[in-house]
C-alpha cells in the first residue's frame, strides 16, 4: 500500500490546500442534506402512532447523539496518531474537534429534555441514554479544560490525547454500568429512541439527517483546523501570501 | 405531505411548542458552530494584515 | 526489576509515614462528609439507612480524589520524577509501586474506617462484609484512575479542581457498582455479581492505567 498520502498529511501547507478544495463540497453537502432531512422529517414523514408529532425531534436528537459519540472516538484516534507518529495535524484535529463534539452533546441533551416533556411529563428523567450523554458532556469538558490549562501547545495536545484515550476505554464501561443502574432503579420504561421496527418513510429522513450532520461536522472541523494551521504557521511565507490574498479580496 | 394545512403544520398536533423549540435550539447551535470560527477567521485576518502593514512600513 | 518495585514501595511507605497529618486529612474529610449528611437530611434512621450505600461510596470517592491531588507534586518539585522518567526501569512499574504504596496507606485506612461510619448511618452488621469487600476492590481503581489525572495535572499551578473535573466522570462505574453491591446487601440480595464486576474493573485498572500514568508523567515532565 502506498503511504505517501499519510506522510503528506504531516505537511500543513498540503493540508491547507487540499482542505480548501474539499471544504465547499462538504459545506454544500451538509446544507443540502440537512435542509432535505429537515423538510422531509418535519413535513413529510408520517407521525408516530404513540407519540404523535413530538417524535419528529428524533431527526435532530439521534444524529447529534451519534455524532457526539463518534467525535469522542475520533478524538482518541487523533490522539493516538498524534502520540505514535508525532503528527502535528492530529493534535490540531483533536483540539479543534473537542468543542464541536461538546456542542453536539449539548444539542442531544437539550432536544432529549424537550422531547422528555411531552413523553415522560418532565423535562429531565434519569434515563440511561440521557445520563450517559450527560457524562459524555463532562468528559468533553475535561478534555477542553485540560487543553486550556496547559500553556505549552505540544504538551497540551499530548495530555488531551492521553485523556481522550483513557476516556474512550472507559466509555463502554460507563455506558453499561449506567444502563445497569437504570434497570435496577426503575422498571423498564418506555424508551424514546428504541423503536422496534421503523417504517422506511420514517428512517430514510433520519439517515439523510445523520449523513448531513457528519458532513456538517467535517466542514466545521476543516474550517477550524485551517484557521489553527494559519495561526501556527503564521511565520511561514506561504501563510503570509495566503493572508495577503485573502485580505486583499476583502478590501 | 403529512399535514393538510400550514396552521396544522405549525401546531404539530399539540406538540408544536416542543418540536419547534427543539429544532430552533438545534439550528441556533449549528449556526453558532459555523459563525464562531468564521468570525474568528475574519478577526485573525484583520490582525494579521495590520501586523504585516506595520512591518512593511518599518 | 521486581527489586526496584520493592525498593520504591518501601521508600514511598517510609515517606508517607513521616507525614502522618497528610495521611489523616482524607480520613477526617471522609468522616466529616458522612457526618454532614444526617445534619442536612435529618436524623431518621430509616432514611439514613436507605441512602447510606450511596453516601459511604460518594464520601469515599471524594476522599480518595482529595488525597490524590498531591500524589506526584513532591516528586515533581524536587526533580525525582525526572529521574524516574530517564531511569532504565519501566516507568509504568515505578508509578504502580508509587500508587500502590499510596493506596495501602490512604485507601486501606479508608476501608478500615468505613464500617465505623457505616454503623453510625445504621448499616446492619450483615452488610459489613460487602461494604468492606466492595471498598477493598473499588478504592484501588479510584486511586489508579485518579493517578492518571494527577499525572496529567502535576505541572499545573492550580490542578486540584481540574483533577476533579477530569477524573470524576471516570469514577462513575465504580460508584454505581460499589453502591449497587451495598444496596443489594442491604436488601438481602446476593452481591457477588457486583463484587466480581468490581474485581474485574480492578484487574483492568491494575494492568492498563500504569501505562497511562507513565505517559501522563512523561508529558508533564517534558513540558
Amino acid at each position: 500500500m502506498n503511504w505517501t498520502w499519510f506522510h503528506k498529511l504531516g505537511s500543513p501547507k498540503w493540508f491547507y490546500e487540499i482542505s480548501g478544495r474539499w471544504l465547499p463540497w462538504l459545506g454544500w453537502a451538509a446544507l443540502v442534506l440537512i435542509s432535505v432531512g429537515l423538510v422531509w422529517g418535519l413535513a413529510f414523514a408520517p407521525e408516530d402512532y404513540q407519540q404523535g408529532n413530538s417524535f419528529r425531534i428524533i431527526y435532530i436528537h439521534v444524529p447529534s447523539a451519534f455524532l457526539a459519540q463518534s467525535v469522542y472516538v475520533m478524538l482518541a484516534v487523533a490522539g493516538l496518531v498524534g502520540l505514535v507518529w508525532k503528527m502535528k495535524l492530529a493534535d490540531v484535529a483533536l483540539q479543534q474537534a473537542a468543542p464541536i463534539g461538546a456542542w453536539m452533546t449539548c444539542i442531544a441533551l437539550l432536544t432529549g429534555a424537550v422531547w422528555g416533556k411531552p413523553t415522560w411529563g418532565s423535562w429531565w428523567v434519569w434515563d440511561a441514554r440521557l445520563t450517559s450523554m450527560l457524562i459524555l458532556l463532562f468528559l468533553y469538558f475535561g478534555v477542553i479544560a485540560l487543553g486550556h490549562a496547559i500553556t505549552n501547545r505540544d504538551s497540551a495536545a499530548k495530555a488531551c490525547a492521553v485523556l481522550a484515550i483513557v476516556g474512550v476505554v472507559n466509555i463502554p464501561i460507563i455506558k453499561y454500568s449506567v444502563e445497569w443502574w437504570n434497570t435496577l432503579h426503575q422498571p423498564a420504561t418506555f424508551k424514546v429512541t428504541e423503536k422496534p421496527a421503523m417504517p422506511v418513510e420514517m428512517w430514510l429522513p433520519l439517515l439523510v439527517m445523520v449523513l448531513g450532520f457528519y458532513c456538517f461536522f467535517a466542514a466545521v472541523l476543516l474550517m477550524r483546523m485551517r484557521l489553527e494551521v494559519l495561526r501556527r504557521e503564521s511565520r511561514a511565507s506561504w501563510v503570509r501570501s495566503e493572508v495577503r490574498a485573502l485580505t486583499e479580496g476583502e478590501r | 405531505m403529512n399535514f393538510s394545512s400550514f396552521s396544522e403544520f405549525m401546531a404539530m398536533g399539540q406538540h408544536g411548542l416542543y418540536v419547534w423549540s427543539a429544532y430552533g435550539i438545534s439550528i441556533a447551535v449549528l449556526l453558532l458552530n459555523v459563525g464562531l470560527p468564521w468570525l474568528a477567521k475574519r478577526r485573525y485576518l484583520q490582525d494579521e494584515a495590520r501586523r504585516m502593514r506595520r512591518e512593511e512600513k518599518r | 526489576m521486581s527489586n526496584v518495585f520493592v525498593l520504591l514501595f518501601a521508600r514511598e511507605a517510609r515517606l508517607l509515614c513521616r507525614r502522618p497529618a497528610e495521611l489523616a486529612n482524607p480520613l477526617v474529610f471522609f468522616a466529616i462528609v458522612i457526618a454532614l449528611f444526617p445534619l442536612a437530611v435529618g436524623p431518621e434512621t430509616q432514611l439514613l439507612q436507605r441512602i447510606s450505600p450511596g453516601l459511604v461510596w460518594l464520601a469515599a470517592l471524594l476522599a480518595v480524589l482529595l488525597s490524590l491531588d498531591g500524589l506526584f507534586r513532591g516528586d515533581y518539585e524536587d526533580g525525582s520524577l525526572e529521574q524516574w522518567v530517564v531511569s532504565p526501569h519501566p516507568l509504568a512499574l515505578l508509578v504502580l509501586a508509587k500508587v500502590l504504596a499510596h493506596w495501602v496507606f490512604s485507601g486501606l485506612a479508608l476501608v478500615i474506617l468505613a464500617p465505623l461510619l457505616g454503623l453510625m448511618l445504621g448499616l446492619p452488621g450483615s452488610a459489613m462484609p460487602v461494604l468492606l469487600l466492595s471498598l477493598l476492590l473499588g478504592t484501588p481503581v479510584l486511586s489508579l484512575l485518579g493517578a492518571v489525572g494527577a499525572a496529567l495535572t502535576v505541572g499545573l499551578k492550580r490542578g486540584g479542581l481540574l483533577l476533579a473535573l477530569l477524573i470524576l466522570p471516570l469514577y462513575i462505574p465504580v460508584l454505581i457498582l460499589g453502591s449497587g453491591a451495598l444496596q443489594a446487601a442491604l436488601q438481602g440480595l446476593p452481591a457477588a455479581g457486583y463484587l466480581l464486576w468490581l474485581a474485574s474493573l480492578a484487574a483492568l485498572a491494575l494492568t492498563l492505567t500504569p501505562f497511562a500514568i507513565a505517559a501522563g508523567l512523561t508529558i508533564s515532565v517534558g513540558e
